[in-house]
């Protein structure tokens, strides 16, 4: 990024500068900074204390007791753990062979470190990672590649993100392509792609939940044609995250479409041309051309949305209120869950968990981009 | 003749049989997107009898269409819609404007100017920030614990915080701004309560609006710092030259020419404040309420309402998706550029 100085000011104007010219830059940056600390910086360090305390409401106000670690032990050892992790099993074989290549990519990361000599803090780092990685694919490895084991709040929000995003991206960039040919009427379906995203994802989960009723919604014919018409897909623990994910997919990827559209609208045309005239067929255009052009782009997005997507909570707590049970739980929907239960503490530990499992995938997808694609 | 179909008359057009293609899964995507939202518009005009009995597909040969959900919503409880209509337009519009003017500011500011921030002092406010909470915590009110925070801050400003050297780069605040963005809502949510209890502006616009600010400013400072890096700086040199204050250049020159980039970043903001319900579900109770809470709240004990829902949703709905059709262009082109530096 190119960062000019105010001090490239000619000397003249330099020496004309009033008080409010050297003020400036204070005035412009620190609204900004002070919003953020008021309102998110401070916050978070109350949060923290908060998830180290017991609170309780009693005659004459809130009593703050000090525990400790003990809403985290809670939660990740003790009475929470079932819902958090889920019912962990023996994972089938497709489950330790997932396992094994991951471990396998862990170490190789780690290996590299170590051979390009790398500082100690560097290979540290990557070892963490790579053992938390690790970690985290054991548990979504023994939670739903295993005969027995039903995932916990933790590995359906990682599945809704990870599911989401895939769909979205795929979705989002076929539509584009398509859109960006000099079809007649494209601008039709520009807009009408736009739509699901401004509706609000209340609304989206109470139109999925019409929409999905198998006896009075609109698909009930071909529920019918299925004999399907007394399945009751809001009982059932996939049917009731399938329709979730339905749901997020159908909202988010327009967002998907519309800035891939504009970034396959942007790259240069005389590549595609010259490869049109050199009979180049459209896979090998698409591949050596246009996707190198946008993977740009489409890293960022990626990263949009994967901080937006573990924050989910308004679909799954209208459209299936958590429920089977806690089968479509997402970690947000949860810590509102034992928030409601004025268990404070507790939520404001799940609150602080969800905030590490983003930071991690947040850091780990722009590490292990960085330098592969320019602009991470 | 068949061979024509399949081959385009020039090589920069598709031929007839790919555009077919393209349309029928172009069309097969639109009828995912509308048919909901056609089902949303007709459940709005269907009787309590005609929603219960089984899907019907189209009104006045299915089922006769009735207003009676209007009526209920625009006229039994009509004051109550339009105060929650004026809630969600008035703190959306205001946040998003707000957040627009403080994030564009702070971005211009991070593009333009040389910050270096002392890691010593970032560390001792941090330090301060947290011994207030604690103090807080432990029971000491709270505007004696800010006032021992801040005098500590002044003291060891002067004295221990001289001795890092270390700086941080406005490549270092931009992040931090930005991975503000990461954070969950509800990590920060009760701690948000507390302070707005404690200020008592709980249910009221300032609260919404502040908290609305926070949680937005890092997508403005996201996109719109590589909007202005992306604007020439010799236009803002010459007109510092002849002497233009920086606030005027910021508002004559650098502002006109980020329109496309203002209004998509605007149009995004404006969306989520318009549709955000978790914070407002804690925030407010009756006064503030915004749209998204009325249409849980018509989840009754009876069951749901879906007639009314649909009301509420159409018109919530409504003045966004104007706004989306008519500047569909800007969204494009504004949020591409902040997604191509990233």
């Amino acid at each position: 990024m190119a960062t000019l100085t105010s001090t490239a000011n000619p000397p003249a104007t330099r020496a004309r500068a009033s008080r409010s010219e050297r003020l400036a830059p204070a005035a412009f940056l620190l609204p900004a900074v002070l919003v953020v600390l008021f309102v998110s910086i401070f916050p978070l360090l109350l949060s923290l204390f908060l998830s180290l305390s017991r609170l309780r409401f009693e005659a004459g106000g809130l009593k703050v007791q000090f525990v400790g670690l003990d809403n985290y032990r809670k939660l990740l050892f003790g009475s929470e753990q079932k819902v958090l992790f889920g019912t962990l099993a023996m994972p089938s074989l497709i489950g330790w062979a997932v396992l094994a290549v991951v471990a396998f990519l862990a170490l190789v990361a780690i290996y590299r470190a170590v051979r390009n000599a790398r500082p100690v803090r560097a290979i540290v780092g990557r070892a963490i990672a790579a053992l938390a990685l690790i970690g985290l694919t054991y548990l979504v490895v023994a939670s739903l590649l295993a005969p027995g084991g039903r995932p916990g709040t933790m590995v359906v929000t990682m599945l809704y993100v990870v599911i989401g995003i895939t769909f979205q991206y795929l979705i989002g960039l076929g539509l584009a392509m398509l859109c960006a040919q000099p079809l007649p009427g494209r601008r039709f379906f520009r807009v009408v792609f736009l739509l699901p995203m401004m509706i609000t994802p209340v609304g989206v989960g109470y139109l999925f939940r019409m929409l999905a009723d198998t006896n009075k919604g609109p698909l009930e014919p071909l529920w019918v044609a299925l004999g399907m018409q007394d399945f009751a897909w809001s009982n059932n623990a996939w049917g009731a995250r399938i329709a979730v994910m339905i749901g997020d997919i159908w909202q988010w990827t327009p967002f998907m479409f519309i800035v891939l559209l504009a970034a396959i609208e942007a790259q240069e045309v005389e590549p595609v041309e010259a490869a049109i005239v050199d009979g180049a067929s459209n896979w090998d255009i698409f591949r050596h051309i246009t996707l190198p052009a946008i993977l740009p782009v489409s890293t960022t997005l990626i990263l949009i949305r994967m901080i937006e997507a573990f924050k989910i909570i308004d679909l799954p707590n209208i459209l299936t209120n958590g429920g089977p049970g806690t089968a479509t739980e997402t970690m947000t929907l949860y810590a509102y869950r034992i928030w409601r239960a004025l268990d404070i503490g507790g939520s404001a530990a799940i609150a602080y968990l969800l905030l590490f499992l983003v930071t991690f995938f947040a850091t780990l997808y722009v590490r292990a981009l960085r330098g592969r694609v320019s602009t991470v | 003749m068949m061979k024509s179909f399949f081959r385009s008359a020039s090589p920069f057009k598709p031929s007839p049989f790919r555009m077919l293609v393209s349309y029928l899964i172009l069309g097969a995507w639109a009828l995912i997107i509308l048919f909901p939202l056609y089902w949303l518009t007709i459940t709005a005009f269907k009787l309590p009898a005609a929603v219960n009995n089984g899907p019907f597909y189209l009104p006045f040969v299915d089922f006769q269409p009735s207003l009676h959900a209007w009526e209920y919503v625009l006229g039994e409880v009509g004051n109550d819609t339009i105060r929650l209509f004026t809630n969600t337009v008035g703190v959306s519009l205001i946040s998003a404007t707000l957040t627009l003017v403080i994030g564009s500011g702070a971005a211009y500011a991070l593009t333009r100017f040389q910050f270096r921030p002392k890691v010593g002092t970032v560390l001792v406010f941090l330090g301060c920030v947290l011994l207030a909470v604690v103090l807080t915590a432990l029971g000491a009110p709270w505007a004696l614990a800010v006032a021992v925070a801040i005098a500590l801050f002044v003291i060891s400003l002067l004295t221990i915080a001289r001795r890092f050297t270390r700086a941080l780069s406005n490549n270092d605040i931009a992040f931090w701004l930005i991975s503000q963005r990461i954070m969950p809502p509800v990590a920060v949510v009760i701690p948000i309560y507390i302070i707005f209890q404690q200020l008592r502006l709980l249910d009221t616009w300032p609260a919404l609006i502040i908290t609305y600010v926070a949680t937005n400013l890092p997508i403005v400072v996201w996109l719109m710092r590589d909007y202005f890096a992306s604007i020439p700086y010799e236009l803002e040199e010459s007109a510092q030259i002849d002497g233009a204050s920086r606030f005027r250049i910021f508002n004559q020159i650098v502002l006109p020419l980020s329109v496309p980039g203002l209004v998509a970043t605007f149009l995004f903001v404006l969306v989520f404040c318009w549709n955000e319900y978790l914070l407002a579900l804690f925030l407010t109770n009756a006064r503030a309420q915004t749209m998204p809470l009325a249409v849980v709240a018509q989840n009754a004990t009876r069951g749901p309402q879906w007639w009314y829902m649909s009301v509420l949703v159409l018109i919530m709905i409504a003045p966004v998706i104007a706004m989306a059709i008519a500047l569909e262009r800007y969204i494009a082109r504004g949020l591409l550029v902040g997604a191509v530096k990233g």
